[in-house]
């Protein structure tokens, strides 16, 4: 297969070493960075509105970290050996203690916070479901049994501390992946010290939008009402975190045009011509604009619920879209050009192969898989069956 | 001790973290090689297993000691600086023991091309040639000597 090239590339820029795979990977820890950092308002600022989604975004953004490496595993020709990063780790390389990071954030971090959260109702359920699912459930309650209100109380407090801790932790879990792109220095493209800031902001856009839409979703399938209130709060941080991440890629781009170093005029040219449909129109107008105009007119206009709703379902996904084509431009983007800047390339995406589209969208769709496990295992909203585990927590928890 | 009760399951969630360090710990100690960041970021040993390897290219000055005659011609021609086994492969076994061990037979056809199909990539001044239109697939033997290919030497005698 002859890939379509013009101008001067040197043979080894022909064609792309990073494919659509390594375009998820920041897309999926983006998520799971953003979903964390929404739980958190709850918990550490007290943000009481978004409650009913803290539960459901501490599991997206389990379900999201799980999935987060495979893309990577799938890249490496010998993924058995990305374990040796463990094992030797080589402390002057960013992706060698990517490793760490990417261990802490999900040991440390996200399952212990689940964990503290969910012990009361693991008890209860260890003690009311039967077969194979107690089995789990005992084993999750690691034998110990007591919810009493002080045991409780302590974990609350531990749990605080965890969301403390945990709130660097995300921020450093996707400014990291910033920074692996940002210190690419022989890549113009990349190599800029606002890439760890951008990609943190827009994670946080993503985050919360896909956790407001999870919601939603959720409400819907249960039949349940939306708490509108919740929803606003939510769409609310949304927007500001939208205008933040809007402003830095624009200060980004204006510090280029202006500074207009020898690599201007080829990045240029690109984005007027290759990726002038994936940045121009998907990221920029249709992606980042249109959402931040639609929330912005519920922010300023009185409008009925059912019609904000429909509002912030178009805006969070047109917001998905968008945050994923700007994963695409920085990875894709990055690889299209020449260093001599005297030449293009172009991508082809092969389907069923080992870094295809298929296998990207398997990868898409296996965090929502896994989520739906997870919710199954773990509701993340009050129990309907109140009867049965106050009679539990009477049981269990009265000592 | 009623704190230290109540507070119990952490512990549990403690030993359980220590028992999963523990073993990394363990699996570390029997996977890194022992002789891991001897020298550097890397297996010692390599570095004797390496040599320990048998030897397959001869190197050039080996060949020269029985080919004289070949490099009389070769080092009077372009190629004078192309290493016998850059087109012959590696012959250490041959060099060992040339009645038995035969060269194969080389097609020029694909190996010039190897270094002489036209490519931006390569300087200006080393000689290329979009092999399709200069010979059209023919072997380059048929007209150019391998050991002495310059065409002008041949028919001028100048080089
Ligand atoms: C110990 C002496 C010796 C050394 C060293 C040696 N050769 Fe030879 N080579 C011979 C002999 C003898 C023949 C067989 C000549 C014949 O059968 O006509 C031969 C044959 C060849 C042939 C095949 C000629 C044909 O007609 O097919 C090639 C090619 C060759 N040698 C290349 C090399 C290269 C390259 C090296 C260096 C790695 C090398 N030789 C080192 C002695 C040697
Ligand atoms: C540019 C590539 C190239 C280099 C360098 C080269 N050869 Fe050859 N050699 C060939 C080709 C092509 C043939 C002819 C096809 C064949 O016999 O395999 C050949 C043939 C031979 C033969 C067969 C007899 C003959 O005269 O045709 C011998 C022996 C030989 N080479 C030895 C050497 C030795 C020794 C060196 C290093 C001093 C050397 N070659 C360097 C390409 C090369
Ligand atoms: C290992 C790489 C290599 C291979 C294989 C090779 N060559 Fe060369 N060739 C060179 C180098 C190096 C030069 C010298 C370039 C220079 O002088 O800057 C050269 C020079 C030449 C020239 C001289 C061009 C001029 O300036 O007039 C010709 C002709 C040539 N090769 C033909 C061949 C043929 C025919 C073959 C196949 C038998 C061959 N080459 C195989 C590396 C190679
Ligand atoms: C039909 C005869 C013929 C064949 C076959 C042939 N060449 Fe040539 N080649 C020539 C002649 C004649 C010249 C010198 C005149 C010229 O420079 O065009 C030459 C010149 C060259 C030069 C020097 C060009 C330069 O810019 O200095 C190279 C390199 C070369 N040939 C490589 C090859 C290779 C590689 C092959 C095999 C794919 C090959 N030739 C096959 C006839 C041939």
């Amino acid at each position: 297969m002859q890939i379509p090239v013009e101008g001067f590339m040197y043979p080894n820029e022909v064609e792309l070493q990073w494919s659509v795979l390594i375009v998820l990977y920041p897309f999926l820890t983006g998520l799971v960075a953003g979903a964390f950092i929404l739980a958190s308002l709850e918990r550490v600022f007290m943000v009481k509105a978004v409650k009913p989604t803290y539960r459901l975004a501490l599991l997206t953004a389990l379900a999201f970290l799980i999935v987060a490496p495979l893309p990577l595993q799938l890249h490496l020709g010998h993924p058995e050996r990305s374990f040796e990063m463990y094992l030797t780790p080589h402390r002057s390389s960013a992706m060698a203690m990517f490793g760490f990071v990417y261990l802490w954030y999900l040991l440390a971090v996200l399952v212990v916070e689940i964990w503290l959260d969910y012990r009361r109702d693991i008890v209860v359920m260890s003690q009311c479901t039967t077969g194979w699912k107690r089995l789990v459930y005992r084993v999750l309650t690691l034998g110990s049994t007591n919810i009493s209100e002080r045991s409780l109380h302590i974990d609350e407090r531990v749990g605080w501390l965890v969301t403390v801790i945990g709130i660097p932790s995300a921020f450093l879990l996707h400014g990291y992946v910033g920074f692996i792109f940002g210190s690419v220095k022989a890549n113009p493209w990349w190599s800029s010290p606002l890439m760890p800031v951008v990609f943190l902001f827009s994670a946080m856009v993503s985050g919360i939008a896909i956790v407001m839409l999870l919601y939603m979703l959720m409400c819907r399938l249960r039949r349940e009402p939306i708490d509108m209130d919740c929803v606003d709060t939510v769409a609310k941080y949304l927007f500001y975190t939208f205008i933040i991440d809007f402003s830095l890629e624009m200060l980004d781009l204006i510090h280029r045009i202006y500074e207009a170093d020898e690599s201007f005029r080829s990045l240029d040219f690109m984005v007027h011509t290759r990726l002038f449909l994936s940045q121009v129109v998907i990221q920029i107008l249709l992606g980042t604009v249109l959402p931040i105009l639609l929330i912005g007119l519920t922010q300023v206009v009185k409008l009925a619920a059912k019609q904000r709703k429909r509002i912030y379902v178009v805006a969070g996904c047109l917001t998905m879209i968008g945050i994923f084509a700007m994963r695409w431009n920085v990875v894709i983007g990055g690889q299209l050009f020449s260093k001599s800047f005297l030449g293009y390339t172009t991508y082809k995406m092969a389907f069923a192969t080992r870094e295809g589209l298929l296998t990207a969208i398997v990868l898409t769709v296996l965090p929502f898989v896994i989520l739906g496990v997870l919710v199954k295992l773990l509701p993340p909203w009050p129990e309907k069956k109140s009867a049965i585990s106050s009679v539990a927590v009477a049981a269990y928890g009265a000592d | 001790m009623k704190a230290f009760k109540d507070a119990g399951h952490l512990f549990r969630l403690a030993s359980v973290f220590l028992v999963g360090g523990v073993l990394f710990l363990a699996f570390r100690g029997v996977l890194v090689p022992r002789s891991f960041g001897q020298y550097g970021h890397y297996r010692g040993n390599a570095i004797k297993e390496t040599a320990a390897l048998p030897i397959s290219y001869a190197g050039h000055q080996v060949c020269e000691s029985c080919h004289a005659d070949l490099l009389e011609v070769k080092s009077k021609g372009v190629h004078k600086r192309v290493a016998c086994e850059a087109c012959h492969g590696p012959l250490a076994t041959h060099a060992d023991d040339p009645a038995s061990v035969q060269p194969a037979k080389l097609d020029t056809a694909v190996l010039c091309v190897r270094c002489h199909e036209a490519n931006l990539a390569k300087p200006k001044n080393f000689p290329q040639v979009v092999s399709a239109e200069h010979s059209g697939g023919a072997p380059c033997e048929t007209c150019h000597q391998p050991h002495s290919p310059a065409i002008v030497a041949v028919a001028g005698g100048s080089q």
